[in-house]
């Protein structure tokens, strides 16, 4: 079967490629566009390792077809950063060393810039709770959640 | 080998080393550029998919892979035709002795498979739907065989055989039959009926732990390039480059020297990634195709088939007088290792007991196998299991006397100078250190309310050095090239260099540290046994002294002195004597390195001996819901040994990372199978670890009992950390509901029941 | 001369001996010593590839790490980790 032509915007820039029908969003972003920041931990939507922002919505690429980005705005981790200003949550991530592999941090990094869109103020408790869904298991989430509260009363006060 | 217990700067006041700087690898992390396993993608790549067996445990009949060699587009497909049988040979690796006879069968099945998942073919074609695709075409004939998934059943003599050669060994005479039983292992000292007779108390349980998975993120990934001239590339996510190259050349009958085998970054391993499965598989199917062949896991793949951390039976008998004395201690482990032998019963048997000061001990354990994956090495392997229990069984005699538990383990706690289960003598450790900080935190003072209660436990893990080599090259601009040879899977790229701009003298920012593959450096041992920080430490450390010698001559030189007369401080060399003012920075002499003899580089190889044990002592409060049985952890607190800390945050890090580990092991974390040896809960959705939600702040303690066979005093961290929790939570669970829990995960199902059948 | 100390699964192969002095100079000589005097042991020795402590402080291969006149031996089997 011939292979679907997809237009989309990825941070910011329009993008064509090629997939074929099974081909997720994650596949595409991996391997047609070889923007392999977006990682696969399960490719059954339990890790969050893939989260991505669709028209400013929180989800996981491997539970959205490649297809299904026609026309619509896809934000990865390739684009927190502008030029080489690191984003607040990035910067605090690295203060606090809240990475040590590194595997769920681009997927952590994008959950977290969702809340504190959504919720500039969260309390612990709504960060673990909105986190639940990117599976980290090197850290035990201690640092992960003081840098999440962190970036946001620095951005709060930005 | 150059004594590494000079003092040098472990007694100078620290610039660098115990402070908190960003990790030089971060940026790359945070913004998603750096690369690990699957992140590559070479022109004229093939992807690569495997074969596994629907069956626990079958005899191969026959495989036809005919009609999928002709698939249009597939480039390569592989048996274990396409591997030489190896004889059985021993070679320790990771805290198991490796037999190649078992890993070539590991990797893909020959006569029989033993576990459901069991690769027995992998194709290579230029699409991922094609290998797919191809994977349905191979058409294998099996025998189903009865199999055997629980320890105790297969030790039984009437159990399903896996291997009819396992005769067991570490038994006088050896058996007539053979069995499911690969070792039997003893340790220990002293006489234990006269030390259960002095005893005034005596508690006797047996437990039960399940297997669990070591829970990395990212699947295994690799890919392969195989020259016509058999000269070959291999990138993949693992803990250990130098040793994947060294058992897939013998797996594929390469020299060493032909493999070149570069670490990606790794996406988390914790001891699951020292081992191979893809890696062997895509260089035959790249030989085959003379195209680069790239392997990925899926999720379902990682949990089918790949080492989970075995599960055991364990049995123990402790003694103690009535004022707190334990006077006998004993232990039997059953520990299943999966489809071949290995399971860490040894290690296991050697920590149980660890922490304490005894007289008279006994630990005798057995390796058994069963159908399922084949058991990998996972953070202190074997040490958790048994030490869940013992740490248990110390909790009921403590009660039983009526002493608080720390004040018990006080009472007996190993100390320098302690004879260790295993035979000699420890060296100075910091077990006491931690109790008395476990005491004095506030944690220890908060009152509990109904339903919740507090549980103490210690841990013990040995740490180990090994074969380590690392390079600095400074550049003309003075700046360094850190070279080292052990993956960073936990930071240890900012630690490293952090003790090379220590001793150098110069800012962090100056030393650019990478992971050199198997061509760049001299033979490394894996990154795990809590190594890398003491052993790739202290080859950076006696590296930069090198340098350091080197950067004295060539001032001397300059300056028409001897080297004698020349010193190293901050970064400078200094002419020493009253009133000189001669000084020359590393970039001063960097830059006229060419005229003054060449490059200077820095070089270690080394097999660092003197690595420390790790002690810790961890305190948890919970609180049961007695409607559904759940746990919540209330409250969290790690106290360890870290020798030293070179960078805290990291130290932390491991703390609190092994401490979450092991509250998945003591609550949710299970294997299901059905009766055909089938694995039910194939994902992260049903088998449950630790999410966000599920844990609370892990507060962390560092103690620092120096190493004195470390130029910093560094003692490994990163194993201990999953020691203590399961015995501590077992405890807390078993105060909070008046029930002794033997049997992990304490799911909520199974608390219920406890709670229920109590009443 | 060291002072080697035998324990569980070595000291049952060795029929019950649990110490014995051996002339030795390196691990290397140790072993194939201990092999001499124990038959038993040998083949044991040359699979599990033993650690051996000296004076406290393990050495995982470490054939000619010398060996003190006085000094305590035990044989550990060699540990990793993960």
């Amino acid at each position: 079967m011939a292979k679907q032509h997809v237009t989309t915007t990825v941070n910011g820039d329009q993008v064509e490629f090629l997939c074929t029908t099974e081909q997720t969003l994650l596949d595409v972003l991996r391997d047609e566009l070889y923007l392999t920041g977006s990682k696969e931990g399960c490719a059954s939507g339990d890790c969050g390792a893939c989260s991505v922002m669709l028209d400013g919505r929180l989800v996981c690429a491997c539970l959205v077809l490649g297809a299904e980005a026609e026309g619509r705005k896809v934000e990865t981790i390739e684009g927190m950063a502008k030029g080489d200003v690191l984003h607040p949550l990035q910067q605090k991530f690295l203060e606090h060393a809240a990475l040590q592999c590194g595997i769920c941090t681009p997927g952590v990094l994008i959950a977290a810039k969702a809340l504190l869109e959504k919720k500039p103020d969260p309390t612990e408790t709504e960060v673990r709770y909105w986190l639940a869904g990117n599976l980290c298991r090197c850290t035990g989430y201690d640092k992960i959640v003081r840098a999440v509260m962190d970036a946001a009363a620095v951005m709060r006060t930005a | 080998m150059n004594d590494m217990t000079t003092p040098g700067l472990a007694n100078k006041e620290m610039k660098i080393v115990g402070t908190r700087p960003l990790r030089p690898d971060g940026v790359d992390k945070v913004t998603g550029r750096a690369k690990f396993g699957a992140d590559i993608h070479v022109p004229n790549m093939l992807i690569g998919r495997v074969l596994r067996s629907p069956h626990a445990h079958a005899r191969i009949q026959s495989i036809d892979t005919s009609k999928a060699q002709a698939l249009r587009g597939v480039k390569a497909v592989i048996t274990c035709a396409d591997f030489g049988d190896l004889p059985s040979e021993f070679i320790p690796a990771g805290e198991m002795m490796v037999n190649f006879r078992d890993m070539t069968r590991n990797v893909m099945a020959r006569e029989k498979v033993l576990y459901e998942g069991h690769p027995v073919a992998a194709v290579a074609a230029v699409s991922e739907a094609i290998a797919a695709q191809a994977l349905q075409l191979i058409e294998v004939q099996y025998e189903v065989l009865p199999h055997v998934m629980d320890v105790a059943k297969a030790m039984e003599p009437d159990a399903p055989l896996l291997h009819e050669d396992m005769y067991t060994i570490g038994v006088e005479p050896k058996p007539a039959k053979p069995s499911n039983i690969a070792k039997r292992v003893e340790f220990g000292f002293g006489n234990l009926e006269d030390g259960f007779a002095k005893a005034d108390v005596i508690v006797e349980r047996e437990f039960a732990t399940q297997p669990v998975h070591q829970g990395y993120i990212e699947p295994h990934a690799c890919l392969a390039s195989v020259s016509e001239d058999g000269q070959s590339e291999l990138w993949c996510t693992t803990q250990g480059q130098f040793i994947v190259r060294a058992f897939c050349a013998k797996l594929l009958g390469m020299e060493v020297s032909k493999l070149r085998v570069t670490a990606s970054e790794i996406g988390g391993g914790f001891g699951g990634k020292t081992v191979v499965y893809l890696e062997p598989l895509a260089l035959a199917l790249s030989r085959k195709a003379c195209q680069p062949v790239k392997m990925v896991m899926s999720r379902i793949e990682v949990f089918r088939a790949t080492g989970p951390t075995s599960g055991a039976k364990i049995w123990v008998k402790v003694g103690a007088t009535k004022d707190g004395r334990i006077t006998a201690a004993d232990a039997l482990l059953k520990y299943q290792a999966g489809a071949f032998q290995g399971s860490p019963v040894q290690p296991g048997a050697m920590c149980a007991f660890a922490p304490y000061d005894l007289e008279n001990v006994r630990i005798i354990g057995f390796d058994v196998v069963v159908n399922r994956p084949k058991v990998a090495a996972y953070r202190a392997p074997g040490g958790p299991i048994s030490e869940f229990a013992v740490e248990s069984v110390m909790d009921e005699i403590a009660l039983k006397i009526g002493m608080d538990p720390v004040e018990f383990r006080l009472k007996n706690a190993a100390k320098e100078g302690t004879r260790a289960p295993y035979g000699p003598k420890l060296g100075p450790i910091g077990l006491v250190q931690t109790l008395e900080a476990a005491r004095a935190h506030p944690h220890y003072q908060v009152p509990l309310k109904k339903n919740q209660g507090r549980g103490v436990a210690s841990g013990f893990w040995f740490n180990i050095g090994g074969e380590t080599c690392a390079s600095l090259n400074v550049g003309e601009d003075g700046s360094i090239a850190l070279v080292a040879g052990t993956p960073d899977i936990g930071g240890s790229r900012a630690s490293l260099s952090m003790m090379a701009a220590e001793e150098l003298g110069i800012p962090l920012e100056r030393v650019r540290p990478i992971i050199g593959d198997t061509s760049s450096l001299g033979f490394n041992f894996l990154t795990g046994g809590s190594r890398v920080t003491f052993s790739s430490g202290m080859a950076v450390v006696e590296a930069a002294r090198d340098i350091i010698r080197q950067l004295r001559t060539r001032a001397a030189k300059l300056w028409e002195v001897s080297a004698e007369e020349v010193e190293w401080a901050d970064g400078h060399a200094r002419l020493l004597g009253e009133g000189n003012t001669k000084s020359l920075s590393l970039a001063e002499l960097a830059k006229t390195a060419g005229k003054t003899g060449g490059p200077i580089i820095g070089n270690a190889a080394i097999n660092a001996t003197g690595a420390g044990p790790s002690l810790a002592t961890h305190v948890v409060d919970v609180e049961v819901d007695p409607e559904t049985g759940k746990v919540t952890i209330l409250r969290y607190t790690a106290i360890q040994d870290a020798g030293r800390a070179i960078h805290p945050s990291y130290v932390e890090g491991q703390m609190q990372g092994g401490a979450v580990q092991g509250i998945g092991w003591a609550l949710n974390e299970e294997y299901i199978y059905d009766d055909k040896g089938r694995l039910q809960n194939a994902g992260f959705l049903d088998y449950r670890i630790p999410v966000c939600s599920d844990v609370p702040m892990i507060d962390t303690v560092i103690v620092e009992v120096p190493n004195p066979r470390h130029p910093y005093g560094v003692r490994g961290v990163g194993e201990t950390p999953i020691v203590p929790p399961m015995g501590a939570i077992a405890n807390a669970v078993s105060h909070a509901t008046g029930v002794r829990f033997t049997e992990l995960p304490m799911s909520p199902p199974r608390v219920l029941e406890a709670i229920d059948s109590k009443h | 001369m060291a002072h080697l100390v035998l324990s569980g699964t070595l000291k049952q192969l060795a029929g019950g001996t649990s110490e014995l002095d051996i002339d030795a100079r390196d691990v290397r000589q140790l072993l194939r010593q201990l092999g001499e005097r124990l038959p038993a042991l040998a083949p044991h020795l040359a699979q599990e590839g033993y650690a051996v402590v000296i004076d406290g402080e393990i050495f995982p291969d470490a054939w000619l790490q010398p060996i003190g006149p006085d000094s305590e031996v035990h044989l550990v089997p060699p540990i990793g980790g993960g």
